[in-house]
């Protein structure tokens, strides 16, 4: 199962913050996030979200292990 | 040192710690941010990081700037969590062997971290909570030191 982190505004459109999915690949488990809530499918393809796994970010596609940590970063503000 | 606190922090203090036992730095830089009150538009702000992930971001940022600038320490100290107007919510010091390497490190830093630091904050005000991302201004101040090293 991987486990799935939202951060910052995602959390809040999501009304969760940390949840166990099982899926293969990064696309299957947007798909499957998508099919579950749409509008948090769309907020996770937007501009400037990035997306870590196991805190290294990756772009495209990739494949998840059993215990492969997805984090969903949107856009960051710090200072 | 790269620190993330839940806790209110005192920059005087961390301040006097870091001049401590320098007899060969010559110069420390400082810079202190503090929550805004913006009006009465924010009546809290709010900062989460992603712990682990946070800190090596600002690492690696903080390892440029080191060579970059030849400084021969640095600190910063950040809050998370909940913070009232007026409250210290970033602390930046910088040490090298004269102050223009001393500012511009701490300079940079700082506009690192308001535009690309894995932070996001929250604003409560009396209309409710809002996300805050960085400004144009912001990008615009991390774009000057594109110049001659990409940050």
């Amino acid at each position: 199962m991987a486990r799935v982190l939202l951060f910052g505004r995602l959390s809040d459109l999501a009304g969760w913050r940390e949840r166990e999915i099982e899926s293969p690949f990064l696309s299957a488990l947007r798909t499957r996030l998508t099919a579950d809530d749409p509008v948090l499918g769309e907020a996770l393809a937007g501009p400037g979200v990035q997306v870590a796994l196991d805190q290294v970010i990756v772009r495209g596609d990739a494949p998840l292990g059993a215990r492969t940590e997805v984090a969903f970063l949107p856009p960051m503000s710090g200072g | 040192m790269i620190r993330l606190t839940f806790e209110a922090f005192d920059p005087g203090a961390l301040l006097t710690a870091f001049c401590q036992g320098r007899a060969e730095v010559g110069a420390v830089a400082t810079f202190t941010g503090l929550a805004r009150a913006e009006a009465g538009a924010t009546q809290t702000l709010e900062l989460e990081a992603y712990p682990g992930f946070t800190e090596a971001a600002i690492g690696k940022v903080a390892d440029q700037a080191r060579g970059r600038f030849g400084l021969a320490d640095l600190e910063i100290v950040h809050r998370i969590g909940r913070i009232a107007p007026g409250e210290p919510i970033v602390f930046v010091a910088t040490a090298a062997g004269h102050r223009r390497e001393a500012f511009e490190a701490c300079d940079f830093l700082m506009d690192y971290l308001k535009s690309k630091a894995p932070f996001w904050k929250k604003e409560h005000g009396p209309g409710g909570p809002r996300w805050i991302e960085p400004s144009d201004r912001d990008h615009a101040d991390l774009q000057r030191w594109d110049k001659d090293t990409p940050p």
